[in-house]
C-alpha cells in the first residue's frame, strides 16, 4: 500500500475539535491512503444520468429540487449525457421497448460506472407484470444498490446514494489501476 | 509499453484544393438543396418530460418532417384492468398521469360509479373532498408542467420555486392518503377516509400562499423579453385543427374553444362553484401558458369555495358520511363486520369478487389537469371489466405533432414539447 | 338538440343501416350494421349533426362470439354538448374496415393502436403500423386468447420479450359470471 505525505492547509486546523489527530502533536500532516483520498473525492463528487422513465423519475426531480437537496453531497449535476457521468440511476419502469436503448446508454458511460435502480419497477418489475414490462432491470444491467417504494421517498434515493458512496470509498483503486485493463492487456 | 505513431498532418491547403474539386461546378450550387440530417430525439433527453421519441429531419435548422414514436412506457394497464377488480386498479390509475394522480383516482371512481349508477348519487362531503382533490391536482400538474416548460427553455429559477410549492401540496396528500404522489385517494362509492384534522385547514393556508409563488413565476416569465420571444407564435395550432386532433384541456383552450368538462359535463359538485374558463387567442406556445396559469388562479378560487361551503365543517364535527352507504359497494365498519353476519358477508364479497357491477358500458370523461381523461368501461357484470380502454389526453394531444412541428425550428421544438405538457406515463398506458 | 334526438335522426336517414338508439345510464348508442359504411355515417353525423369531436375509438374482443371484433366510436358534438356512440361489428376472417381519418384526423392514432393491440386493419389509412409495441411484435397484445403474462419473442438489436412470473395465471374473479359461485376467483388463463 502506498503512503502518501499529504500536506494539510494551515486554515483548516483552527477548531480543536478531536477528529482522529491532535495538530499540536503531530503537526498539520495527515497520513492516509491514495486509495482512501482519490475515494473520497470521488465519492463526494458522483455525477447521476437520469435515467428517468415514469413516476419516479418526479421523486428524482424532487431529490435535486431544494427540499431534499441532492448538491450536499455534490450531486447535482444530473448531465443527461451518459460519457460523463458516473452513476445511472434508473426511475421508472423499464419495458422491452426501453431496455435496448438503457442496454446502449449504459454501455456508453465510461468506467467506473455504478447503477441504482430506484422503485420497484426498475428492481423487479414491480406492480407491472405484464407482457410489456421487463422485470428488473438487472436482467440487463449489473445493478448496485436497489431503491424500494413506489415512489421511493427522496430520504430513501438519498440513503441509496450514501450507500453507493460507501461502496465507492471501499474500491481498491490503486490495486486495479496497477494491472493494465483489458485493451492494454492484449498488446 | 509505450508505442510512438506515426501520425501524417496533411497540409491544409492541399486539403481544401482536393474538397474544392469534389463539389460540382460552382453554376450548379445554386440548386443543390442542402442534404436533409435526419435526428433521432431519443427516449432518453432532457427535454421530452418522459420517454418520447421524435425522429426529426433537418434542413438546417427547419424541421421538413417530424415523426413521433411512443411506446416506450407501454405498461399494459388495460390488459391488466380485465385481470384485476375494479378497487384493485386503483393504483393503476395513480401511475397514469402521474404528476396529478388524485385527480385519475377522482376520474377513475367516477366512471365506475356512473357504470354502477350512483355517480350523482355519492355523498356531499364526498363530492366536496374529491373537488379538492381534483383542483390540488390541478394546480400541482400545472405548476410542474410550467415549471418543466421553464427549465428546458432555459429559465432555471423557475423549476426550483414550483418545486417548493408543489412539495407543500406532496405534504397535504400524504396527511390525507399516506403517500406523498400515488396516492390511491378515492374508491369506489366514496373516499378511503375522511380528511385527517386539522387538514382543511392547512389547505387554505397552503392556497394563500401559492397565490404568492404564481404571482412570483408570473413576474419572472410573463413580460420576460426571452420567454415571450421563444413562446410567442411559436407552435400556432388554429380552432379547426385543435378540434379535429382531439385537442383536449389547456392546450384546446388555449386556441380559444370553450371546452371544458367541468363546465360542460357537470359531475361532482361543480354545478354548485363559480369559476371562470380562461381561453387563449392564437393557440401559440404563450397562450398555453398563460391560460395554465390562469388556470391555477381559478383552481385558487375553486378551493376556497369548497373550503366555505364543506359540509360538515373542517373537521366534520357531525360525522358527515363520506361514502355511499352501500354494502354492496363500499366495505362496511369493520366493527359491524366483526360482529354482524350480512356485513360479514358484504366484506367478503366485495374483497374477493370486487363489486358487483352490471353488465353494460359507460363512457366518462373527467377535466384533468392535462385534457379530458376518459374510461370507457364494457362490463358482463362481475367484479373485473370485460375491456377497459382509457381514453388518454397525452395520446392524443401528440398526435398533432407530426402536423405542428415541421417548419419550425430545432429549438422551437422544445417549447412546443414543454408547453403541450405530456406525460407519457398516461400517454402510452 | 338532445343526444336522442340526434341518434334519431341519425337512425332515419339511414334507414337499416343504423340501428335505433338505446339509452343507458343517460349514454345513447347506435349500432351501425355495415362496417364498409362507416365512413358516411360519421361523416354525416360529423357534418349535419354536428359532432365535430371524436373522442375515442375503442375495440372489444368478443372471444368466442362471432362477429369477433367490435369496434366502438365515442363521437361528440362541442356546439351540442352531446355525447354519441356507435359501434360496428367486424368479423374475425375480415378483421378489417374502413378508415375514418378523413373525417377526423385524430382517428388516425386511435386506429394504429387498435392494430397494434387487436389486429384490426384499416383499409384506407396513411401509416397502419405498431405504435405502442415495437414494429415487428409478432402478436396482438389485447386479445383474449394472450395470456397477461405474455409470450417470448426475439428481435435482435430491437427488442425482445421474456413471459412475466406470473405463476400461472392472475388469480381473480370472472368477469359475466351470472352468480357468486360462478364469479369465485380462480386462476385466469386465456382459455376461459
Amino acid at each position: 500500500m502506498a503512503q502518501l505525505v499529504w500536506l494539510c492547509p494551515v486554515a483548516c486546523m483552527k477548531n480543536t475539535q478531536e477528529f482522529g489527530y491532535d495538530s499540536r502533536i503531530e503537526g498539520d500532516v495527515i497520513h492516509t491512503t491514495v486509495d482512501a483520498a482519490i475515494n473520497w473525492f470521488r465519492k463526494n463528487s458522483i455525477w447521476p444520468m437520469p435515467m428517468g422513465l415514469a413516476c419516479c423519475a418526479i421523486e428524482l426531480m424532487a431529490t435535486g429540487a431544494s427540499r431534499f437537496d441532492i448538491s450536499r453531497f455534490g450531486m447535482e449535476v444530473m448531465r443527461f449525457s451518459p460519457r460523463q457521468s458516473d452513476v445511472m440511476i434508473v426511475a421508472g419502469t423499464v419495458t422491452y421497448k426501453m431496455a435496448m436503448s438503457v442496454k446502449r446508454i449504459y454501455d456508453q458511460m465510461a468506467e467506473p460506472k455504478y447503477v441504482i435502480a430506484m422503485g420497484a419497477c426498475a428492481s423487479t418489475g414491480g406492480m407491472y407484470r405484464s407482457y410489456a414490462v421487463l422485470q428488473g432491470v438487472d436482467n440487463i444491467l449489473p445493478v448496485d444498490v436497489y431503491v424500494a417504494g413506489c415512489p421511493p421517498r427522496p430520504e430513501a434515493l438519498l440513503d441509496a446514494l450514501m450507500k453507493l458512496q460507501n461502496k465507492v470509498q471501499r474500491e481498491p483503486l490503486v490495486a486495479t489501476l496497477k494491472k493494465p485493463g483489458p485493451a492494454l492487456a492484449k498488446a | 509499453m509505450a508505442e510512438v505513431q506515426e501520425i501524417t498532418v496533411r497540409d491544409t491547403a492541399a486539403r481544401a484544393q482536393t474538397a474544392a474539386q469534389s463539389l460540382p461546378p460552382a453554376e450548379d450550387l445554386q440548386d443543390m438543396q442542402g442534404e436533409k440530417m435526419v435526428l433521432n430525439m431519443g427516449p432518453s433527453h432532457p427535454s421530452t418530460h418522459g420517454v418520447l421519441r421524435i425522429i426529426l429531419e433537418l434542413d438546417g435548422e427547419i424541421i421538413t418532417k417530424a415523426i413521433p414514436d411512443i411506446g416506450y412506457l407501454h405498461r399494459g394497464d388495460e390488459k391488466i384492468a380485465e385481470n384485476m377488480t375494479y378497487t384493485q386498479f386503483i393504483p393503476y390509475t395513480d401511475r397514469l398521469d402521474y404528476l396529478a394522480p388524485l385527480a385519475n383516482n377522482v376520474a377513475y371512481a367516477l366512471a365506475v360509479e356512473k357504470l354502477l349508477g350512483i355517480h350523482d348519487k355519492l355523498p356531499p362531503r364526498c363530492q366536496y373532498i374529491r373537488v379538492i382533490c381534483c383542483e390540488l391536482a390541478r394546480i400541482s400538474s400545472h405548476l410542474l408542467g410550467v415549471g418543466c416548460f421553464a427549465m428546458d427553455v432555459g429559465a432555471m429559477t423557475v423549476f426550483l420555486l414550483t418545486f417548493t410549492e408543489r412539495e407543500k401540496i406532496y405534504n397535504l396528500a400524504e396527511a390525507l392518503s399516506g403517500a406523498r404522489f400515488t396516492t390511491s385517494y378515492t374508491r369506489i362509492g366514496g373516499v378511503s377516509r375522511d380528511t385527517p384534522p386539522g387538514w382543511c385547514a392547512a389547505v387554505r393556508k397552503f392556497i394563500n400562499e401559492v397565490v404568492v409563488n404564481i404571482d412570483e413565476v408570473e413576474t419572472l416569465l410573463t413580460r420576460n423579453k426571452i420567454w415571450v420571444d421563444r413562446t410567442k407564435d411559436v407552435g400556432v395550432i388554429s380552432r379547426a385543427d385543435a378540434i379535429d386532433f382531439g385537442l383536449s384541456g389547456p392546450n384546446l383552450r388555449g386556441c380559444g374553444v370553450n371546452y371544458d368538462l367541468r363546465k360542460d359535463q357537470p359531475y361532482l359538485c361543480y354545478k354548485d362553484l363559480q369559476f371562470d374558463v380562461p381561453l387563449g387567442e392564437v393557440g401559440d406556445c404563450y397562450d398555453r401558458y398563460l391560460v395554465r396559469m390562469e388556470e391555477m388562479r381559478q383552481s385558487v378560487r375553486l378551493i376556497h369555495q369548497c373550503l366555505d361551503k364543506i359540509p360538515g365543517g373542517f373537521d366534520n364535527a357531525p360525522k358527515e358520511p363520506v361514502n355511499v352507504a352501500d354494502g354492496k359497494i363500499v366495505l362496511p365498519p369493520k366493527n359491524k363486520v366483526m360482529s354482524s353476519m350480512e356485513e360479514l358477508i358484504h366484506q367478503f364479497m366485495l374483497v374477493t369478487q370486487g363489486v358487483n357491477c352490471p353488465p353494460g358500458e359507460v363512457y366518462f370523461g373527467h377535466e384533468n389537469p392535462k385534457g379530458e381523461l376518459g374510461f370507457y368501461i364494457n362490463s358482463r357484470g362481475g367484479g373485473t371489466p370485460y375491456r377497459m380502454k382509457i381514453r388518454s389526453p397525452s395520446f392524443v394531444n401528440l398526435s398533432i405533432l407530426s402536423h405542428l412541428l415541421p417548419g419550425h425550428m430545432m429549438s422551437d421544438t422544445v417549447s412546443i414539447l414543454g408547453s403541450f405538457d405530456f406525460v407519457m406515463g398516461e400517454c402510452d398506458r | 338538440m338532445n343526444a336522442t334526438e340526434l341518434a334519431n335522426n341519425l337512425h332515419e336517414k339511414f334507414g337499416e343501416l343504423v340501428s335505433a338508439p338505446a339509452e343507458f345510464r343517460g349514454e345513447i348508442s347506435a349500432k351501425v350494421t355495415d362496417s364498409e359504411r362507416i365512413v358516411e355515417v360519421c361523416a354525416f353525423a360529423k357534418k349535419e349533426l354536428g359532432f365535430d369531436y371524436l373522442v375515442d375509438v375503442s375495440s372489444l374482443d368478443n372471444c368466442g362470439e362471432d362477429p369477433r371484433w367490435t369496434v366502438v366510436y365515442h363521437l361528440y358534438g362541442i356546439g351540442s354538448k352531446q355525447y354519441l356512440r356507435l359501434y360496428v361489428s367486424v368479423t374475425e376472417e375480415k378483421s378489417e374496415l374502413p378508415t375514418v381519418t378523413t373525417v377526423w384526423r385524430t382517428a388516425d392514432w386511435h386506429e394504429r393502436e387498435i392494430y397494434d393491440m387487436m389486429g384490426i386493419r384499416f383499409h384506407g389509412h396513411p401509416d397502419l403500423r405498431r405504435i405502442l409495441m415495437w414494429e415487428g411484435y409478432p402478436y396482438f397484445p389485447l386479445r383474449k386468447d394472450f395470456p397477461l403474462a405474455g409470450k417470448p419473442s426475439d428481435l435482435p438489436e430491437v427488442a425482445f420479450s421474456k413471459p412475466a412470473p406470473l405463476e400461472g395465471g392472475p388469480f381473480v374473479t370472472v368477469s359475466g359470471g351470472k352468480d357468486s359461485i360462478e364469479r369465485e376467483p380462480r386462476v385466469r388463463t386465456p382459455e376461459n
